[in-house]
């Protein structure tokens, strides 16, 4: 079996049921845990718990005002990176067809080539975010495992598929196995570290916007 | 049959045009093989066929520049070969003894098809005699061993899983000779004529891959050289066989195309003359070039997908997680105090 056929074969599909389960796992904890109800009579002009939760998850996309120039360049930094990353996973022809072989749907691709730059622009903003953390003294403080492994296999991934792209360093099939097998790693790792927010900031925001509006705390 | 000596300008020809196709000789190769042919006798060639389908034989035969007459009359001897030869049975095999004894240690073994090694080989016989027996005796002398077709090759159709009759690749029983391979299914003619024709000229094999591919006809991709390629880059995709991007003349990568990850030489050489290869007719390359083609998934799957049933494996890693993580609730609500009782409020991280 070649290494192609590995990352194509058994490295994807354990990768894949580890992240199915895990996600899931994860989230009926999180979710099937009893609510506690708060008895306390909600503020006078208080958003109903739906709302309260959207307007949370919405509302704390950006920074407020006076945090603004304090956390400049994490925010800008953040959503070039996350702009590239949706460009990348989601515009690539051949992306869109691995989701089309897990969930059925598909889109338009967009063009090879603005992939390949979205690519060199997110795998630039996650230099910038590893720099940032190092030279920082309270991220670095703050900093543990989880997120330098969470940083480097989200990196690996992006770095392994613009070399395949631009068939940098070996052949192309043995970058196509390096970049699958990367993946695989990820996703792997994905439902037990920091990456899951992903999936969970939407429960989290949701829930402390739940309780925020309830108590008439003006987020 | 005294055939006429070749013409000094057909030589030069097929010299260009060989030189040109195997883009890793210099410029100056050209003069050079004209000299060398020309100064040549033909090249003794044994054709050994194993576990094989005759296609190797139907590709050499629709060979053009040369064509398989040209390359009969003027380059080589095909002292032995089932499909082509007019001598049958014990003439026949007592040409390829004659052959060998004639041109000891100087004439080429030409092997299609795989070699059965299950059940002491009995699955494909030649007068008689197992296919591993007829190799090891008619190798013993050769100077090099080309290894036409992916059977002969990598094992091929045959080796394919559960592989009945234990074919094995040339490679895998010759291991003392200069062997070169030459896989497809069919390999392209050039590729087969061009290596014999190397051969003649310079008395060696010519440059190969690691998996001793000639490098001339097997160092890029089809997926470097593919017309559709631009389409690819554009992000435009046939989708169906018959739907606007198939009509359009898009890329085929979306339908299975494994041309991304195979080395031949279909898409500059083509064949029938340089009219068409698969990618040109509509159909996506199965990579028939490349050792286990056959047992890499679908045709039809894309290259970045799964092999695997991922849909299966997704629903019942899903359930599973599902499972453990309503019991880790449950564990979670039964050790929980009750609802009231002075303690730590987990929903908010605050004393209650």
């Amino acid at each position: 079996m070649s290494l192609l056929d590995f990352a194509r074969g058994p490295a994807l599909q354990a990768a894949i049921a580890v992240c199915a389960a895990g996600s899931v796992w994860r989230l009926a904890g999180i979710l099937l845990q009893p609510g506690r109800p708060d008895r306390s009579p909600a503020r006078a002009g208080a958003l109903p718990a739906p709302l309260g939760a959207l307007y949370s998850i919405v509302r704390r996309m950006w920074p407020r005002r006076n945090f603004v120039q304090a956390t400049l360049f994490t925010t800008v930094n953040s959503y070039v990176f996350h702009l590239g990353l949706a460009v990348v996973v989601f515009g690539l022809a051949a992306h869109i067809v691995f989701v089309r072989s897990l969930i059925g749907v598909e889109w338009a691709p967009l063009p090879s080539n603005l992939v390949y730059g979205a690519g060199v622009v997110t795998l630039a903003s996650l230099m910038a975010a590893l720099v940032r953390r190092l030279m920082d003294p309270v991220t670095r403080l703050l900093s543990r495992a989880d997120d330098y492994l969470s940083w480097t296999l989200t990196a690996v991934p992006v770095l392994t598929g613009l070399m395949a792209t631009s068939h940098l360093g070996a052949r192309y099939e043995t970058l196509l196995a390096i970049h699958l097998l990367s993946v695989a790693a990820l996703l792997i790792w994905f439902p037990f570290g920091k990456l899951m927010h992903a999936v969970l900031f939407a429960f989290s925001r949701g829930a402390t916007g739940v309780r925020f509006s309830h108590r008439g705390v003006r987020l | 049959m005294s055939a006429p000596a070749p013409a000094r300008r057909d030589f030069l020809k097929y010299s260009a045009f060989l030189a040109s196709v195997m883009a890793t000789l210099p410029p100056e190769a050209a003069a050079r093989m004209v000299e060398a042919l020309a100064a040549s006798r033909r090249q003794s060639v044994i054709w050994l066929s194993f576990q094989e389908c005759t296609g190797c034989t139907e590709s050499l035969t629709r060979a053009h520049d040369p064509d398989l007459e040209d390359l009969l009359f003027d380059f080589i001897s095909l002292d032995y070969h089932h499909t082509l030869q007019a001598a049958s049975g014990e003439a026949a095999e007592t040409a390829r003894r004659q052959a060998i004894a004639q041109n000891r240690g100087k004439y080429v073994v030409v092997v299609d098809g795989s070699v059965p090694m299950a059940a002491g080989g009995v699955y494909s016989t030649v007068a008689g005699r197992t296919n591993a027996d007829v190799l090891a005796e008619t190798v013993q002398h050769a100077a090099a061993v080309i290894a036409v077709g992916t059977c002969a090759s990598y094992g091929g159709l045959p080796a394919a899983q559960p592989n009945p009759t234990g074919a094995v690749p040339v490679s895998a029983l010759i291991t003392d000779k200069p062997l070169i391979n030459i896989p497809g299914c069919p390999p392209i003619p050039h590729a087969i004529a061009g290596t014999l024709a190397y051969f003649l000229a310079f008395g060696r094999l010519p440059e190969v891959d690691a998996q001793s591919r000639p490098l001339a006809f097997f160092g890029e991709t089809i997926h470097d050289r593919c017309y559709r390629r631009p389409f690819y880059e554009r992000g435009l995709f046939a989708h169906g066989f018959d739907d606007e991007g198939a009509r359009q003349g898009w890329c085929l990568f979306e339908l299975g195309c494994k041309g991304p990850v195979t080395y031949n030489h279909c898409a500059t050489g083509k064949w029938n003359g340089g009219v068409s290869f698969p990618i040109q007719s509509g159909h996506g390359c199965l990579g028939c070039s490349e050792s286990g083609f056959w047992d890499r998934g679908s045709f039809y799957a894309p290259l970045s997908t799964a092999t695997a049933d991922i849909g299966a494996t997704v629903v019942g890693a899903a359930a599973a997680g599902a499972l453990i993580g309503a019991g880790a609730a449950l564990l979670s609500r039964r050790r929980r105090p009750a609802d009231g009782d002075a303690g730590a409020n987990p929903a908010d991280g605050t004393k209650g």
